[in-house]
């Protein structure tokens, strides 16, 4: 067990966790934060991405024990005095999603994007995106909503 | 009012799930929760000698530990087949029992020894590497073609064979191929699939002891079905005393339909330590134990005259069921299949026999299309195989078989109200820029690569189905589809409806007919799905359904909302009922400026009397209240159709297939949300072009599953696709006043074909799915050396 200090969606935490605690595991289950979700167990399928210090990566691939001090953003702290972030809003325009379980994820992978690039193509979207799997809308308006929100942010 | 009905509505649902607020049900945890974790064979085919248990159920944590003994000695009954296939002989098909927990065998890698129940999930997996299974191993039969030549798995079903069915006329149809000019044979595999929603199967089942309640929530596409499967075939519980909730659930397309051995296990469990129980699938289990797709061995003939006319078609194909008949696994190669293995075409004679048998696998049953896409690609893969040797254009070859006039008879059993098939593939190969093609093939050919192009028209059976017509041919349950639409007192709207929604915007698309109907702003309809304790019995979504069928039993029961509240505004204005009218929420005395809007009608039924300035007695002989069901059963299946167009691009040194361009156009009836309708497209591309590129379940010979993870299943990724080209045509259904026809499902039906035509029209030889890099580079090899030899 090790007792590890975070900020998460701009609220410090102080938890207790077991080495073997991955982020995925302490979001959902330690701060019941269920936006983030799981769909594989080979760091495959990129539902549960988040954002340690300002960059995605797949929570469940991190060890809660080794992010101390670190500031996590997840889909839950992307609304801001009840707006969302312009990246839901575009993908809402477009629809960009379904069933929804990937879209945490997907969300928060496109936004890494655009904090690199400022208006990426189509096909350097498709590549980002590479990690990131939906099964349910083929990706096209995934496509059209990021290049919506390129335009927003 | 503008119509809402064709408008782009944003979907109502979005929000939510944007922002994290969506309930899966694996975000559900009680008090006093406990999680189980299952003990799974690791062997395909083995007898279970012993399984002892002792050692875990005194592990750190554990709360039980059950088995198959456990459960047969409470009588909980096992997984029911829901559809009940003759043979051509007339014999009843044959199907092994299939227990929760497994008893005296395992049957399929994956397939349920045991539970273990725990404080935690850590400690229940932990428990479970404890349970001594003592296995008999034995010789597994995996392989679909060689399960009939194989040892019996259960020993009261010979050669594996569950049955072997016929539909239509061999005679018949073999005096068409006598008159024959030429006889077109393809041999085909319809790759096995796995259907991998994006949501792992999960559930959560609490008891209540006191009320001896279960509530369960789980991911279904159906949680009514569920309800009554677990009630009425398991006996975990009354219908009354079971509670069913679906909440938000990610995916489904087809695996989530019907309750697997975890649910029913789950809500035994509780019930047995009264406390509630949680199961969440991890990847690997849902590759394991989910329902798969397809896997047929097909091989089919089409009787043709030398002008490209079409005699007759045959079709042998071997279905595998897996290790058990699953709810729909019976019925998906038979009727789902059968009728539609003619085609979109006029066939004067036709016979599908399907043998359908069992091996050492998961269960097969319904995934997107389930029986339309390989009947589909196999009709559709002959027919383009048909043009290229008499020498026709691929579009001239399908336009001269099409029907012209509707209703069409066609030839195995449906009778077709609508559609125009020429309009469709005449607009494919506009938006397709069909005639550009040769330009691009010589573009592609500068750059070394080898540019095809695939053809596919389909038509296919859906917005399942007519209770009389499926119940006639062996369905255990009726297909109709309910609603109840409530107006609150306040005059905003909740309607319910027995169909579920999973990623298909039921919210929004019922909301738009709801509020058209009623003359109700959008914003003040809530649709309410998913839970069997709020809204009548419904039969959930699959089959493309939800539309044609629950949506039409919403446009009925808000006729009957308006009816009623004629009567009551007639009163209101005392007027005679016959002079009110009804338009866009307002009940209008014609001729006059008298009218009262619904909402005030609404407030009027719940306060039938006198109060103050309210004065609204009802008419004699109403009840108060303003709240009607209605119980929707077509008179028929709709029939979508449409035509896709697809060129891929492929590298001759590595075999490597892109999809260049895509174009599909469909008639989906009235469309009632385009931007829904087109995501729905996109979708089932998606998966149609990765049955035929990627996908492929793959079990070894001793039927251990080697692609049982995303390392080694391959699921189409965003750099998979082009942007595709979709348009539309339109001719309403007639068997619904809505006049949709269901959209769910045509990508996936269209697109294998549609690619696989292409990738052999690049290549020049046969390739089957999915036309990976190296079948696709050995290919590419073989017409080299035969290239150069008639050189």
């Amino acid at each position: 067990m090790k007792k590890i200090n975070l900020e998460v969606n701009g609220k410090k935490v102080s938890k207790e966790v077991a080495d073997h605690t991955v982020l995925s595991v302490f979001l959902r289950e330690v701060l019941n934060l269920t936006g983030t979700h799981v769909g594989c167990d080979t760091s495959q399928c990129g539902a549960c991405v988040v954002h340690v210090d300002g960059k995605s990566i797949k929570s469940c691939t991190a060890l809660a024990a080794d992010l101390d001090g670190s500031k996590v953003t997840t889909i839950e702290g992307l609304v801001k005095n009840g707006k969302m972030h312009p990246m839901q809003e575009a993908f809402k325009k477009e629809h960009g999603l379904q069933c929804g379980f990937c879209t945490p994820g997907m969300v928060m992978s496109a936004i890494d994007l655009l904090n690199h690039k400022k208006n990426p193509s189509d096909k350097e979207i498709r590549d980002w995106l590479e990690g990131n799997i939906c099964r349910c809308t083929g990706y096209q308006n995934i496509v059209a909503a990021v290049k919506e929100a390129a335009t927003k942010m | 009012m503008a119509s809402l009905v064709g408008s782009r509505v944003e979907r109502k649902e979005d929000k939510k799930l944007l922002t994290g607020r969506g309930k899966y049900t694996a975000d559900v945890t009680f008090a006093h929760q406990t999680y189980a974790y299952f003990v799974r064979s690791p062997h395909a085919r083995a007898q279970l000698k012993n399984v002892d248990i002792s050692k875990a159920q005194k592990a750190s944590g554990v709360v039980a530990v059950l088995t198959g003994k456990d459960i047969a000695n409470d009588k909980i009954g096992g997984l029911i087949a829901g559809w009940r296939i003759k043979s051509e002989d007339g014999s009843d098909m044959k199907v092994p029992a299939h227990p929760p927990l497994a008893n005296e065998s395992v049957n399929y890698v994956g397939d349920h020894v045991a539970v273990v129940i725990a404080e935690s999930l850590d400690e229940a997996r932990n428990a479970a590497e404890l349970v001594k299974v003592d296995y008999k191993i034995l010789k597994a039969v995996v392989k679909t073609d060689k399960a009939m030549d194989s040892e019996s798995i259960y020993k009261d079903i010979p050669k594996n064979l569950c049955f072997d069915w016929l539909l239509g006329d061999r005679a018949k149809t073999q005096e068409a191929f006598d008159k024959a000019d030429k006889i077109i044979k393809i041999d085909l595999i319809n790759n096995r699939l796995i259907p991998n929603a994006m949501e792992p199967r999960a559930a959560n089942a609490d008891y209540n002891p006191s009320t001896e309640e279960i509530t369960l929530y789980t991911t279904s596409q159906n949680p009514h079905l569920a309800r009554i499967i677990i009630s009425a075939f398991n006996g975990v519980a009354p219908e009354n005393k079971l509670r069913v909730i679906a909440p938000d659930v990610g995916g489904g397309f087809g695996s989530k339909i019907y309750p697997y051995a975890e649910e029913v296990v789950c809500s035994w469990a509780s019930k047995k330590i009264e406390r509630p129980v949680k199961w969440v699938a991890d990847r690997t289990e849902s590759f394991l134990s989910d329902c798969h797709g397809r896997d047929h061995v097909t091989h089919a003939e089409l009787a043709v005259k030398n002008d490209g006319t079409f005699l007759g078609f045959k079709n042998e194909t071997i279905a595998n069921l897996g290790a058990y008949a699953s709810v729909f696994g019976t019925v998906t190669p038979t009727y789902l299949f059968g009728p539609c293995a003619t085609g979109v075409y006029k066939m004067p004679a036709a016979y599908s026999n399907v043998k359908a048998v069992f091996t050492n696998t998961a269960p097969v049953d319904a995934y997107r299309g389930a029986g339309r896409p390989e009947a589909t690609y196999t009709i559709e893969t002959l027919v383009e195989k048909a043009a290229r040797e008499l020498g026709m254009d691929p579009a001239e070859i399908r336009m001269k078989n099409f029907p012209t006039e509707f209703p069409f008879q066609q030839t195995l059993v449906h009778s077709v109200d609508s559609g125009d098939y020429n309009a469709g593939l005449k607009k494919a190969m506009e938006v397709g820029d069909y005639k550009g093609f040769e330009a691009r093939k010589k573009e592609s050919e500068s750059k070394g690569k080898l540019r095809g192009v695939g053809f596919c028209s389909y038509f296919e059976a859906c917005g399942i189905a007519p209770s009389a017509v499926v119940m006639s041919l062996g369905c255990g349950i009726g297909l109709w589809e309910s609603a109840e639409v409530r107006f609150n007192p306040t005059g905003n709207v909740t309607v319910f409806t027995g169909s579920h929604s999973h990623g298909q915007g039921h919210d929004t698309t019922f909301a738009q007919i709801a509020a058209d109907r009623l003359g109700v702003p959008l914003e003040n309809i809530e649709i309410s799905h998913g839970d069997t304790d709020k809204g009548p019995f419904g039969y959930g979504t699959y089959g493309s359904r939800s539309l044609t069928v629950g949506g039409t039993a919403i446009v009925k029961a808000c006729d009957k909302i308006v009816a009623k509240g004629k009567k009551v505004a007639a009163k209101m204005l005392e007027v005679n009922e016959s002079d009110v009218e009804f338009k866009d929420g307002e009940f209008i005395v014609a001729k006059s400026n008298q009218k009262k809007t619904i909402g005030e009608v609404a407030f009027a039924c719940y306060l039938p009397g006198t109060y103050g300035e309210v004065k609204s007695p009802l008419p004699e002989g109403e009840e108060p209240g303003l709240k009607e069901t209605s119980f929707f059963d077509p008179g028929n299946f709709s029939f979508p159709a449409g035509s896709h167009i697809c060129e891929v691009e492929v590298d001759p040194d590595t075999g490597n297939t892109e999809v260049v361009k895509y174009t599909a156009v469909d008639d989906f009836g009235t469309i009632i949300n385009p931007l829904i309708v087109e995501g729905q497209v996109h979708g089932g591309l998606a998966q149609g072009i990765g049955q035929a590129l990627y996908e492929n379940c793959h079990y070894d010979d001793t039927g251990q599953l080697v692609t049982a993870s995303y390392m080694d299943y391959t699921m189409p990724r965003a750099d998979n696709f082009p942007e595709f080209n979709l348009g539309f045509t339109c001719t309403p259904a007639t068997s619904n006043p809505l006049g949709t026809k269901g959209c769910g499902e045509a990508g996936a039906i269209a697109a294998p074909p549609a690619v696989m035509n292409a990738v052999m029209n690049a290549v020049g030889t046969e390739v089957s799915m999915p036309a990976t890099a190296e079948k696709v580079w050995k290919a590419c090899q073989k017409m080299n050396k035969s290239n150069s030899k008639a050189a």
